[in-house]
């Protein structure tokens, strides 16, 4: 596809399988999106139907032993698919920023989050220790991080759900990647904190021109955030369409369903903005 | 008499001396008394870091609180003798924030569901096998799951499948911490369906702890606000939420997120289409 628009990422023809004891089973077919610079693709869909196969598949972080990833990945035109191990490694974390669904496994548990969240920074730029921990600092605050030296010195254990998860966004966004992949970012995020993310992000976006890939189950970060949204179902995408133009008139079966399990508040005084 | 009552528990952690900082350790909660009837939900609300899945931890008797009580069924759960907490570790059962951590990963769906049968429940193979997939079933998942790994399960999946083992033995109280929290609507309303109906048919009671205000609302009959580990509002009828003048919950109200693109919020993200 030839257009004016500068696409930072372009799935193509996406198709993953794994090798199971009974053979081939295919997990994600027939992906196929791109993420414009400066844009936010909502990915959203039923629980198991591939948004995380999806977004590891980009980062090739799946299992290369048991999983076959088909298809075509590119990052600024720069083929990621079937990469080596080093390169892929350069550019994880320092290009494609990525929050991953569950933030404990994210972390080493025998480490210091600062230990780990300046090894990460220093791998990925020039910075000295101490550059790098006013970094880490600096991120923490930006995502409403109490007390950011005190969680420097904390194991992941001592630290709550919600607090490990923006310790995660701090660093994915501190580098200013080109793409942050985001997956169920604010799953353990108060409706306060989770607006300071939220406008977190988008500060980084506008700022930085960064494209955001964001997975999530949540309609109202969906609708705060995204440009366009993909919806995926039993592996394949179902529906692509403009935010706008999706929550309004949303075309397939799945979809409608999802927009209609919206939960209500049925309260005497109206929520206006509460749909 | 209620079937849970947590009276002035207060608690911090160890400060760990081994490190070099030794900070005198924060109270993590302070002074938390509420109770939750049979057949009742408690929803708990709170800012991130407020000691909500501290809380969860001291009434499962998994964190012995400093100071104060909890009493499930009027024994308290610390002090009681081992018939008495064995019968509560079977009555009480819970479904952690981290799904992952939660489940042994080397055993399948089969063997994670149907563990607790298997210590509680005398059963034929057959039997508990038949009942390990009606529970699946019964979360959205399949008899083509029993024989896969928790790493071959996705975050909503593995949600599922330790909300199914927390309801096998049909216990009086279950702790969800964030337990519907990765899950896309239409499965999080099934589950929210398959927790009240439980709630109504076995009047199984639960400490419902959660951001989403929205799911916390639609199942919950009492409400709790907990910030900086204390129980700032504690609602008997969940309505009062929205009255309440509380800065907190104040700003909790404002902070929820419409579910359309045309009411967005965030200054940058509002544009004309
Ligand atoms: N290693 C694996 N082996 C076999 N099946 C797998 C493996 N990894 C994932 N799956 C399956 O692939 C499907 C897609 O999983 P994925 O984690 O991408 O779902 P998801 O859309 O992210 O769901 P959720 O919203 O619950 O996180 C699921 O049905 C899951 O069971
Ligand atoms: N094992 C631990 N050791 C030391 N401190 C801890 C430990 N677990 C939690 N904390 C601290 O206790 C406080 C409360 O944590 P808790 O996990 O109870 O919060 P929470 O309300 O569940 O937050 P979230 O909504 O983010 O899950 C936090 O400041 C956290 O850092
Ligand atoms: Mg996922
Ligand atoms: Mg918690």
């Amino acid at each position: 596809m030839r257009t004016e628009r500068s696409n930072v990422l372009t799935v193509s023809d996406l198709h993953v399988q794994v090798q199971t004891k009974d053979g081939a089973s295919t997990l994600v077919q027939d992906i196929n999106f791109e993420l414009e610079k400066g844009k936010v693709l909502g990915l959203v869909g039923e629980s198991g139907s591939g948004k995380t196969v999806t977004s590891m598949s980009i980062l090739q972080l799946l299992d290369r032993k048991t999983t076959t990833i088909k298809g075509s990945i590119t990052l600024q035109g720069r083929e990621l698919n079937g990469l080596d191990d080093k390169e892929i490694r350069g550019i994880r974390g320092k290009d494609i920023g990525f929050i991953m669904q569950n933030p404990m496994n994210s972390f080493t548990p025998v480490f210091t989050i600062g230990n780990q969240f300046v090894e990460t920074i220093r791998s990925h730029t020039a910075l000295n220790k101490k550059q790098a921990k006013e970094l880490a600092i600096e991120a923490m605050q930006n995502v409403n991080l109490p007390n950011p030296a005190k969680v420097l010195k904390s194991y992941p254990f001592q630290l709550s759900g919600g607090m490990l998860q923006r310790v995660m966004i701090a660093m994915a966004a501190c580098i200013q990647p080109s793409v942050i992949i985001a997956d169920e970012p604010t799953t353990a995020l108060d409706v306060h904190n989770q607006l300071q993310v939220l406008r977190h992000l988008d500060k980084i976006r506008s700022e930085y021109g960064t494209s955001i890939l964001l997975i999530s189950h949540d309609l109202g970060v969906i609708s705060e955030m995204a440009d366009d949204v993909v919806v995926m179902q039993h592996g394949r995408i179902v529906e692509t369409a403009n935010v706008y133009e999706l929550f309004d008139n949303p075309q397939h079966e799945y979809t409608k369903k999802l927009l209609n399990a919206r939960l209500s508040i049925k309260h005497e005084e109206p929520i206006t903005h509460m749909l | 008499m209620s079937l849970l009552q947590v009276k002035a528990v207060t608690h911090s952690y160890n400060s760990h001396t081994f490190l070099k900082w030794k900070e005198p350790s924060k109270k993590v909660l302070t002074d938390i008394s509420l109770s939750i009837d049979e057949g009742t939900c408690l929803g708990l609300l709170g800012t991130s870091g407020a000691g909500k899945s501290t809380l969860g931890k001291v009434i499962l008797g998994l964190e012995r609180p400093q100071q104060g009580q909890v009493l499930f069924q009027g024994h308290d759960i610390y002090t009681a003798d081992k018939l008495t907490r064995q019968k509560i570790r079977r009555d009480l059962q819970v479904v952690f924030q981290d799904s992952y951590s939660a489940v042994n990963p080397r055993m399948t769906a089969e063997s994670i569901v149907g563990e607790p049968l298997e210590n509680y429940e005398k059963l034929t193979v057959t039997e508990q096998k038949r009942t390990v997939i009606e529970l699946l079933e019964r979360v959205g998942l399949s008899e083509k799951d029993l024989k896969k790994y928790p790493h071959q399960f996705s975050g909503g999946q593995l949600q599922r499948i330790n909300i199914a083992r927390a309801i096998s033995l049909k216990p009086l109280l279950i702790v969800l911490d964030e337990s519907v929290s990765s899950l896309d609507m239409v499965n999080q309303t099934l589950i929210l369906e398959l927790l009240s109906e439980l709630k109504k048919d076995f009047g199984l009671s639960y400490l419902f702890i959660t951001h989403d205000i929205k799911a916390a609302y639609s199942i919950s009959d009492t409400l709790g606000v907990l910030e900086k580990g204390e129980l700032i509002e504690h609602y008997n009828s969940k309505d009062q939420f929205f009255s309440s003048e509380h800065p907190v919950v104040e700003q909790m109200r404002s902070s929820i997120l419409a579910e359309h693109p045309r009411y967005r919020s965030l200054p940058m993200r509002i544009n004309k289409s």
